[in-house]
């Protein structure tokens, strides 16, 4: 009885240290002059895990670049980027409280993390009251810009608002009617501001919308409304999420709204993971508008998914927010070196002005803590992917969106302190 | 009439989604009083089920019969969450009859592993699992008498759960091995793609309807009226009402309560498993797509009525023809030229979310003046 409860203690302190070793992201040191540890805050668990665990394994993957050739380099002194990987379970007030974890107990300089605006919502007081900083990656609605986040993903401009112009002007249901389909929260309600406002000004109509509620697949009374106001086809604007993509694509094809009969859905939130779970087979000849899509024909971009699929399985895709998790930490290690220290303060300004050669081309930091970046509209393709039809410049990102009525006129700047969050142009 | 046929069809299409769905519900919260929260997660068994099947019959072998796949994931689903579900009732849920307030957390409980179980486990083991508890539980039971009765049967009943599971494991391996998509855990949602005679549209009267709704209104069809058959004109049927009805007395007249427990229990979540089948055919399959389903069920359920299956199919109906109505905002489009404040206050009602809410608010409303729905229970046993 003695013995094995010895053996028990002792298994259990032999998996706890086996624990604590692979949470800590690598082994020693070699011809690094000291180590830095960083914070990885996304769902491990829950409904968001499919998704977020794909910005995890992309942090990693640039982390492990990153510290392959050389490491961060302070002062004369190499540093090797270690990481600490927080799980917030699809769980809002957990993600908050997590980063609280990280910046108090564990002393990180900065977390990378967070994908729904719902989390980014809950951790930004946080971040705020602890002056700690956080590099958030996804598209978003924007209408926000706070001094202790970076956001690395597309603001409305620099996603929706290209694509309404596409569609309205370009797409073969060019000059038809709107109709605008979400799912029931945040993002979806303020894009389609957006985008009713910019359609208006555009001179064309928006003719119906409809919002599921989170979790509901039942989309039979969305699909006869959208019957009864596009009889003779249009353009539908889909900012429905996850799996409610699904039901959608499947039930709106077997309702005859197609692009052969003159429908075209374009999407905002389905990048190439997506369409391989919901099927090309219901996707083709539909649009999406992205900063980065995987069929880019650059070097970089080969290269980016390239290495990710080795890295992690040559099953395995990038996308659009992934391209946006790798772009913020090699910026901040750009930052971190400039500033020649890891004090917040300092990255701080550092870091605006900041230019990368990302994957989907070059990439610049703005004063509004968001990114300059490349609009691409495509077609999706039976093989899965995007067809690239159009490419935009490079677009700067607005904080405060100049069509929504609520934020006309006002803008964002970290650089000048008599403007700061919110002021008008 | 082309809009009141279409109108018609969508409601019963809604409605029928969710009878299937809260069809099992009906029997097991309905007859057997049983709260049962894992109940999502057995419709959930039989999505994955549906999914199994079909990469099963992309095989070589099965390739001929691809297109009937999905009569075949019927009867599968059926049995697979029967299966799943009869040991739910014969490890847990007998232990905690008359303690709803258990029952509930018990099954929560539940609900969460089967949850996991699908994120964790490859589906070709699980499926060898389910295929171990189906010999286990059902081989002891073809037995004939003489050795049922002997003292040996312990035995017996041991060396069965063995080859059980020495089978349970071989199947596992074989779809393992044979097919690579299953052989690996994965939390992402799978797809269900439907065989191309059930895709597309079919018309009538000049309206196209969608082949999969048409399809889902079939299932539910058949199930209901086996269902109705089975409970008034089968033996074990009238079983099933005399427990329900009166236990104790039942008890004494020799109808084994256990028996009929079990049986009772085991076609509820078989129908789960049907209802599984269903909704595969309109989303995605993954781990909480039940769980999206058991709200709407239990409120079906109470709403027409618990312990009357009458009640809970007029009560479904009732609910999607009044989710198209609203949610599609018909009333305007068969009185267009309605006073102002009216037409805006259907307009504001008139999308997904807000028509919910109207018809939750609704039945909380019914429920005040009828709290024990459409056609309650009436007798003796209500006073119990």
């Amino acid at each position: 009885m003695r013995i094995s409860r010895r053996i028990l203690a002792g298994l259990a302190t032999a998996s706890l240290a086996v624990t604590a070793t692979s949470c800590g992201g690598g082994g020693t040191s070699g011809s690094f002059d000291d180590t830095v540890t960083v914070g990885i805050l996304h769902s491990l668990s829950g409904t968001m895990a499919i998704s977020e665990s794909t910005l995890v394994d992309t942090e990693k993957m640039a982390i492990e670049e990153i510290n392959a050739a050389g490491g961060v380099n302070v002062g004369g002194k190499s540093y090797k980027i270690e990481y600490i990987v927080e799980d917030g379970a699809s769980d809002w007030p957990t993600f908050a409280e997590k980063s609280k974890k990280l910046i108090d107990q564990d002393g990180v300089p900065v977390v990378f993390g967070g994908w729904t605006s719902a989390s980014r919502k809950a951790m930004l007081p946080v971040y705020e009251s602890k002056d700690a900083f956080l590099y958030y990656p996804i598209q978003y609605e924007a209408q926000e810009c706070s001094n202790n986040i970076f956001y690395t993903g597309a603001t409305p401009n620099q996603q929706s608002e290209p694509a309404t112009d596409f569609m309205y002007k370009r797409s073969p249901a060019a000059g038809g009617d709107f109709f605008l389909v979400g799912s029931d929260y945040v993002f979806p309600r303020t894009s389609n501001t957006i985008t009713k406002a910019q359609v208006k000004q555009l001179g064309g109509k928006v003719v119906g919308e409809d919002y599921l509620p989170l979790g509901n697949t039942e989309v039979a009374p969305i699909i006869s409304k959208i019957k009864k106001a596009l009889p003779e086809g249009g353009i539908i604007i889909n900012t429905l999420n996850g799996d409610q993509n699904v039901a959608f694509f499947k039930q709106i094809q077997d309702a005859g709204i197609t692009p052969s009969s003159g429908y075209y859905v374009m999407n905002y939130s389905i990048a190439e993971e997506e369409i391989s779970t919901i099927g090309p087979e219901f996707l083709e000849g539909h649009y999406g508008a992205w900063n980065y899509m995987m069929s880019i024909d650059t070097p970089a971009s080969k290269k980016f998914a390239a290495s990710f699929k080795k890295r992690w399985g040559a099953d395995r895709v990038v996308a659009d927010p992934q391209e946006s998790a790798y772009n913020m930490v090699y910026l901040w290690k750009q930052a971190v070196e400039d500033a020649g220290t890891f004090d917040d303060n300092a990255v701080r300004e550092a870091l605006v002005g900041q230019k990368f050669d990302a994957p989907q081309g070059p990439v610049e930091v703005m004063p509004n803590h968001h990114l300059s970046q490349t609009v691409r509209i495509g077609e999706i393709n039976a093989e899965g992917g995007f067809t690239i039809l159009e490419e935009t410049g490079v677009v700067l990102p607005q904080a405060w969106n100049q069509k929504h009525p609520s934020s006309k006129g006002f803008a964002c700047d970290w650089t000048d302190p008599s403007k700061g969050e919110k002021y008008k142009l | 009439m082309e809009l009141l046929l279409d109108s018609l069809f969508n409601g019963v299409a809604i409605g029928s989604v969710l009878l299937v769905a809260a069809l099992g519900l009906a029997i097991v919260f309905g007859l057997m009083g049983v709260i049962n929260l894992a109940h999502g997660e057995l419709m959930m068994l039989g999505a994955y089920t549906t999914y199994v099947t079909q990469l099963i019959f992309k095989l070589p072998i099965l390739k001929p019969f691809y297109n009937s796949y999905i009569i075949v994931s019927i009867f599968l689903a059926f049995i697979v969450s029967g299966v799943v579900g009869i040991l739910l009732e014969k490890t847990i849920i007998r232990k905690l009859y008359g303690s709803p307030l258990e029952t509930l957390l018990a099954t929560w409980g539940v609900s969460l592993i089967l949850q996991q179980f699908v994120r964790s486990v490859p589906l070709a083991y699980g499926t060898g699992l389910v295929i171990s508890l189906l010999i286990g539980l059902f081989l002891p039971t073809t037995f004939p008498s003489k050795i049922k009765e002997s003292i040996n049967f312990k035995y017996f009943k041991f060396s069965s759960w063995i080859f059980a599971a020495l089978t349970g494991v071989l199947t596992g391996s074989v779809i393992s091995s044979s097919v690579s998509k299953l052989s690996r855990a994965s939390a992402r949602n799978v797809d269900v793609t439907a065989p191309s005679w059930m895709r597309g549209q079919v018309e009538i009267i000049g309206t196209a309807f969608p082949k999969t709704r048409l399809m889902i209104i079939v299932i539910t069809l058949i199930s209901v009226i086996a269902i109705t058959l089975f409970l008034n004109q089968s033996a074990w049927g009238m079983r099933i009402r005399a427990v329900t009805q009166n236990r104790q007395m039942s008890d004494c007249l020799g109808i084994s309560t256990e028996k009929v427990d079990i049986i009772t229990f085991g076609i509820g979540s078989g129908l789960a498993g049907v209802a599984g089948v269903a909704v595969s055919l309109l989303g995605s399959v993954g781990p909480n797509v039940g769980g999206n389903y058991i709200v709407g069920c239990f409120m079906v359920v109470v709403l027409g009525g618990v312990g009357n299956l009458l009640g809970t199919v007029l009560a479904s109906f009732g609910i999607g023809i009044m989710t198209d109505l609203i949610g599609a905002g018909r009333l305007l489009s068969i009185w267009p030229d309605m006073p102002l404040p009216l037409s805006n206050t259907i307009n504001f009602f008139a999308t997904t979310s807000m028509a919910r809410v109207m018809i939750f608010a609704l039945i909380v409303i019914f429920l005040q003046f009828k709290p024990t729905g459409l056609f309650p229970q009436k007798g003796r046993m209500v006073e119990n």
